[in-house]
């Protein structure tokens, strides 16, 4: 069990700069997630954890410990990749058992002629073998031990590759988007599982992924990254409701939250679609600012829109997505400097409305979010003034 | 009214079935025509082998001989040269060469290929060079050195200049690059050092790069004449052509049948030796030139 603590790791692949100085302290026990999009350095970051990569500056301590010295397999960390890297020439229990053997044995009780003649091997060996047996036991891999990596599926293979993790007990383990592989199902099933192995073991987990919704159902703390930074630490459901930023807003949920452009009128109040709302910033916010509005915030309003201060906006259906549960109801906003516009509804308020229909939206202003021009989050000032006078009408 | 014809019904089952047997008679005839012209002189040297001299300098030409003379030609080629002698050589030099060359070869198409260093790439275009010389330029300031060494007229001496092969550095090179990083990771991760990850996770998986070019390398020094030519002069030690060179200088003078048998003798393994790995040399040469 270990803290990993990171400061200012910055590291440059030739001219471009993958991680600009980033700080992060993962506690004891933790599951933190990296998430962002393909490219923002968190790979990187969790090889520069693992000691495969090495930072251009910055430190890593792992438990309190300086590791920049240390080789990767000094470092008390044990790592899942997406491919799963099970060693394709030995079977299930021959990839278990290499780290074990790595560490209880030495160099010439693994060499091919010396190992039978070398003494203490053998109970070194049966150590082992009921290690690997523990673990497989945990893992449900017994009937498969004898097998090749190539004749596992993929949730088996990546079962492997867990228990090859764990058979270290390792303080760290560090996860580079170990569900990416599995089809949709298997991986709905396998975070059930990781979640429950990380209550199991009390290890600290570091993971990455690009997957918002694994990032939001199995962290206590997620990082969300862009451009080699960290835009926002926090837990799952501070990053869904109070986004730091446009960035964060638009990748954590889905479906992804609705932009509004909305313009700064005299005294700092908002206006959408050229109809004030009960929302105002202050002045230095610029001239323009961003609406973000989530697709369940959003509700059809019935009846004659447009009471005093009522937030709305009209907009055409243009698409009804069933989702069984749910619907997701796409509009598109004809004629405005904005592009569609998604909303979460119950079946039966979905089949209340027909595709090509002109419909009013209503949200809550105390809902939404507002982002300046640079994209970063501001609190409006006077709300609750006259937001209450809009309540969204939903079947 | 019907005025827009139907397309006509071009493609009847009967039509494609011969159409599919007419592509694959033509596909088959120039395959079989290659295979004749590879294969006559072979064929050629084993009927030789088994007709009496008579009959090889009659002016016809026979694939069966009317009186068989296998066993004469045989047992004197067996008798007369020491075939086995030369055969015992040959797979001397070819495994200690082939050894030498996989032990070198191997880590430095390791490190080409997945270790970053400075001068990387200026090394990769050194070997590409390396390539492009023929082993003939190099023969005089070995042999010189050679003799200065005092070693010529031993096995060493036939293997050294083959001990490391641009070649195989190249090919193993080109594999090793698609052999998936995380492993390597995961290896370095589970406390293997450089060594191990080559021998004991890279090098398993490129046994079908391993044996295309265990063929290359000993069919390219079992039949090697030019260099043993040159530092060998003990028959006790020469390689198969060198030892049917002396033979045939010696002992047989115009004894086609002898000749050939000896030859057949000393072909013999390396034919069979491909026919075992064949398929797994066709793997490593496709593997190798894709991805």
């Amino acid at each position: 069990m270990a803290t990993v603590a990171l400061s200012s790791i910055a590291k440059s692949f030739g001219p471009t700069r993958v991680l600009g100085g980033v700080d992060l302290d993962i506690a004891d026990g933790e599951f933190l997630t990296l998430v962002g999009p393909s490219g923002c350095g968190k790979s990187t970051m969790i090889r520069i954890i693992a000691g495969l990569e090495h930072q251009d500056s910055g430190s890593v301590a792992i438990g309190g410990q300086g590791v920049d010295h240390l080789r990767p397999h000094e470092r008390r960390v044990a790592m899942v990749f997406q491919s799963y890297a099970l060693y394709p020439h030995m079977s299930v229990r021959q990839n278990i058992a290499l780290p074990l053997t790595m560490s209880r044995l030495r160099l010439w009780q693994r060499l091919p002629l010396l190992r039978q003649l070398s003494p203490g091997r053998r109970e070194a060996m049966r150590a082992i073998q009921a290690d690997v047996a523990a673990v497989a036991a945990q893992l449900q891999l017994e009937q498969l031990l004898d097998r090749k990596p190539a004749q596992l599926s993929g949730g088996q293979r990546q079962r492997v590759a867990l228990g090859r993790a764990m058979v270290r007990s390792p303080d760290v383990f560090l996860m580079d988007e170990p569900l990416s592989n599995l089809d949709a199902k298997l991986r709905v099933h396998m975070r059930t599982e990781l979640a429950e192995l990380h209550k199991r073991l009390g290890a600290t987990f570091v993971y990455v992924t690009h997957d918002q919704v694994e990032a939001m159902t199995m962290s206590d703390r997620v990082a969300m990254m862009d451009s080699g930074m960290i835009l926002q630490l926090g837990t799952p459901s501070q990053l869904y409701e109070k986004p730091a930023s446009l960035k964060v807003a638009q990748f954590i949920g889905s479906p992804a939250i609705n932009l509004l452009p909305a313009t700064v009128a005299a005294g700092g109040r908002l206006e959408l679609f050229g109809r004030p709302l009960a929302l105002s910033v202050a002045p230095e916010a610029g001239q323009a600012v961003t609406l973000g509005v989530r697709p369940e915030a959003l509700a059809l309003v019935q009846g004659e829109p447009g009471g005093t201060g009522s937030a709305w906006f009209s907009a055409r259906l243009r698409r009804k997505e069933n989702l069984g549960s749910e619907y997701i109801l796409h509009f598109e906003l004809a004629g405005r400097d904005a592009s569609g516009v998604s909303m979460r509804v119950s079946p039966a308020i979905a089949a209340s409305v027909s595709e090509a229909a002109e419909l009013a939206l209503g949200f809550d202003e105390a809902a939404c979010h507002v982002f300046d021009a640079q994209g970063q989050r501001i609190e409006p000032r006077g709300q609750g003034s006259a937001t209450a006078s809009v309540v969204p009408l939903r079947a | 009214m019907s005025g827009a014809p139907l397309p006509a019904q071009a493609v009847t089952p009967a039509h494609s079935v011969l159409r599919r047997f007419v592509s694959m008679a033509l596909v088959h005839g120039v395959l079989v025509a290659g295979a004749i012209f590879m294969l006559a002189p072979f064929v050629w040297m084993l009927v030789t082998s088994i007709k009496p001299p008579a009959e090889i300098f009659s002016g016809e030409i026979a694939l069966w001989p009317k009186r068989f003379y296998g066993v004469e030609n045989y047992s004197l080629a067996m008798e007369k040269a020491p075939l086995l002698r030369f055969a015992l050589n040959g797979v001397i030099i070819c495994v200690g060469i082939l050894a030498v060359q996989l032990l070198v070869a191997i880590p430095c198409a390791y490190a080409l290929a997945k270790l970053r260093f400075p001068g990387r790439n200026l090394l990769f275009v050194l070997i590409l060079l390396g390539l492009c010389i023929p082993v003939q330029v190099p023969a005089m300031p070995l042999y010189i050195a050679l003799a200065h060494l005092g070693v010529l007229n031993t096995y060493f001496s036939m293997m050294v200049p083959f001990f490391l092969s641009v070649f195989a550095i190249f090919l193993f090179r080109q594999f090793f690059r698609s052999f998936p990083d995380d492993i390597i990771n995961a290896a370095r991760l589970d406390g293997m050092s450089e060594f191990e990850i080559v021998w004991r996770i890279v090098t398993p998986s490129a046994w079908p790069a391993i044996a295309a070019f265990s063929v290359f390398s000993a069919v390219a020094h079992w039949n090697d004449l030019y260099w043993p030519l040159i530092v060998i002069s003990d028959a006790k030690l020469a390689p198969p052509p060198l030892g049917m060179m002396f033979f045939a200088d010696a002992e047989s003078g115009s004894n086609y049948g002898a000749l050939t048998a000896a030859a057949t003798i000393l072909t013999a393994p390396l034919v069979i030796a491909f026919l075992i790995a064949r398929r797994r040399f066709i793997d490593g040469i496709t593997m190798t030139g894709v991805k």
